[in-house]
């Protein structure tokens, strides 16, 4: 059993460094990869379903006992983020297939995807802050790589705002890290936890929150530290984009998560206002730099910034069922956002441009390529009966229990306007005339993609557009896991007790 | 001693943030360089000064006599700074890079992704 807890970080790691003992195989490399990102998929599953029937997790690395070593530690929530991890990881891998050059292959594209996974599992997994912070910055060196690799003019100035964006965020977070450790004298989630409790000095604790607040507000592309996000995104080979737009910023909204129910929820009242004032701004600011952008990629990236919001106003709002609605819109929004970076990749693939002014008639010559843009587009706007319909449903439904009408009202207004983005790219790249209309000859566009390309480009986009149908059709159990999650997740004595033992 | 670090740490921060703030990509490596030292800095300080008591366990004792210095801000340091090492690294190159394909050393000529 506690072998499932580190081969999620040990199986990328793995295939990574296998993968550059055959630097020079590309193919070697490519079948290596696919095997390792599906290796880990099946993993997170046996995680996952290890974590609900025996509850979470831990495991002391080393045999030390928990606040002298390091811990890892899976509760419900880290698995079902393993879980969508290995699903992007892999739906990434076998995109990549059809559309990362032999350039940037030679320069160690797989080695560093991995590296990548390995840092997002190891963030999910720790049960330490120091630790989240080293595998933090192993996933931010891998990232940066992964961004400026290929050194196009474009990537390498997204790559300095990115990186120097993310670095003041770490520092942020090292300098929390001393200020908890010279107040509390340990790092470890659990026992930092509890002493936090028997502090007693509610202004000190509540500054502290703050610092953490900002970085991993900053990881989160939350307001006002967004603009490093759109300003970058949409720079690197979609694939790239799409495993970015994916995990990344969930690996902020996961770090937010678990550092405010777990450690500072001595004065929510203060601290979780401001997350919820934080999380309305985010989705306006988010969603109406998406109106103003006429590029798909850069709209889809100001989406994620709105989205973010959302999934904070759970957090902010502290009920089971607004926590159980944030985890649900992760899982939603994972899945979607990445189809819809895919669909955009396809797009560039075969019209050249993602302008939206020099596109369009791609639901003629491209019917899949349209249904498969339209289903996530529907639901990342919350049209039912699809995944995001229901992501939003529950967090409107907290925000009336918890009587927060403005947040709910913000939320829905927001909602329309994601809606109305989202028709501006349906409207002018799928529907439309074509740019050139003379010359249009019958055949569809897909049919010009090789079927060696076109099967790695479609499989994966036709994939997660089942599972967002699938996770709209069969809410019920994906709504009882979240909520089974948010439960343990606002209860930290379980957690306490789970890495502390008698102690705790 | 700490008045003294307390002062020293502040200066750093100050003098970081300043030089993030200029608009040559030089400054700009300088500036997240000191951040990451005045950081370290802070870790070391917040986690208490014990000078002259090494943690070390005399002969035919159990634990080292209090008070010693802790060690485990030691290690955080330690990882803090391979960390902080790689990533300026990591950053010099990009920025020389950046200089060469986009031809501009000012960091506010940098629009065209915005």
């Amino acid at each position: 059993m506690q072998l499932l807890l580190v081969l999620p970080i040990v199986l990328p790691v793995t295939t990574a460094a296998v993968c550059m003992l055959f630097w020079r195989f590309g193919a070697v490399q490519r079948a290596l990869a696919t095997v390792g990102a599906a290796a880990l998929l099946g993993n997170a599953l046996a995680l996952l379903a290890a974590v609900r029937r025996e509850g979470m997790l831990v495991l002391q690395l080393g045999n030390w006992p928990a606040p002298f070593g390091i811990t890892l530690v899976a509760d419900l929530f880290s698995a079902i983020m393993t879980v969508l991890a290995a699903v992007i990881g892999l739906a990434v891998v076998v995109y990549s297939l059809a559309t990362i050059d032999i350039r940037r292959q030679a320069f160690g594209y797989y080695p560093f995807l991995h590296v990548l996974l390995m840092g997002v599992c190891g963030c999910f997994l720790t049960g330490d802050l120091f630790n989240l912070y080293v595998w933090f910055e192993v996933m931010l060196m891998a990232s940066f790589v992964l961004l400026a690799l290929g050194g196009e003019r474009g990537q390498l100035e997204g790559a300095i705002k990115y990186v120097t964006l993310n670095l003041v965020g770490s520092t942020f977070f090292l300098s929390a890290l001393g200020l908890l450790y010279g107040m509390v004298g340990t790092l470890n989630m659990a026992d930092a936890a509890r002493m936090l409790g028997e502090v007693g000095r509610p202004g000190l604790v509540s500054t502290l929150a703050m610092l953490f607040l900002a970085a991993f507000g900053i990881k989160a592309a939350l307001f006002p530290f967004f603009f490093w996000l759109p300003a970058s995104y949409h720079t690197p080979p979609v694939a790239v984009s799409a495993i970015f737009a994916g995990l990344l910023t969930k690996v902020g909204v996961y770090s937010l998560i678990r550092v405010f129910t777990l450690l500072f929820v001595q004065d929510v009242g203060y601290t979780h206002g401001l997350i919820l004032v934080i999380s309305g701004l985010t989705m306006v600011t988010g969603v109406l730099g998406a109106v103003a952008q006429n590029e798909f990629r850069r709209i889809l990236s100001f989406h994620i910034i709105s989205q973010v919001g959302y999934m904070v106003m759970g957090l902010a709002l502290f009920t089971p069922l607004a926590l159980a609605g944030s985890i649900f819109y992760i899982i939603h929004h994972i899945i979607v956002k990445t189809n819809l970076f895919l669909a955009s990749g396809v797009v560039l693939q075969l019209r050249g441009t993602l302008e939206l002014n020099r596109l369009g008639g791609l639901y003629l010559r491209s019917p899949t390529l349209a249904l498969l843009f339209l289903v996530p587009a529907l639901s990342l706007a919350g049209l039912p009966p699809l995944s995001g319909f229901w992501a939003k449903l529950l967090l409107v439904r907290a925000g009336l229990e918890a009587g927060s009408y403005p947040i709910v009202a913000t939320a829905l207004g927001v909602s329309l306007l994601t809606l109305f983005s989202m028709t501006k790219i349906w409207g002018k790249a799928f529907w439309g005339g074509p740019p050139e209309a003379a010359g249009d000859n019958a055949a569809t566009e897909e049919a010009r993609l090789p079927l060696g390309t076109r099967f790695p480009l479609y499989l994966p986009m036709t994939a997660l557009a089942l599972f967002t149908v699938a996770i709209g059709l069969l809410v019920q159990p994906v709504f009882e896991l979240s909520l089974q999650a948010a439960q343990q997740l606002l209860d930290p004595r379980i957690y306490i007790h789970a890495v502390l033992g008698e102690k705790g | 001693m700490e008045l003294l670090m307390a002062i020293v740490i502040g200066g750093l921060y100050a003098a970081g943030i300043f030089m993030l703030l200029r608009p040559s990509p030089v400054k700009l490596a300088i500036g997240l360089g000191l951040l990451a030292n005045a950081v370290n800095l802070l870790i070391f300080v917040a986690a208490g000064l014990t000078p002259g008591r090494a943690p070390l366990v005399e002969t035919g004792a159990v634990r080292p006599a209090v008070p010693f210095a802790d060690p485990v801000p030691q290690a955080l340091i330690l990882t803090a700074i391979v960390i902080s090492f790689g990533v300026l690294a990591f950053i010099l190159v990009l920025l020389r890079r950046a200089a060469e394909t986009l031809g501009v050393d000012n960091l506010d000529d940098m629009r065209s992704t915005d």
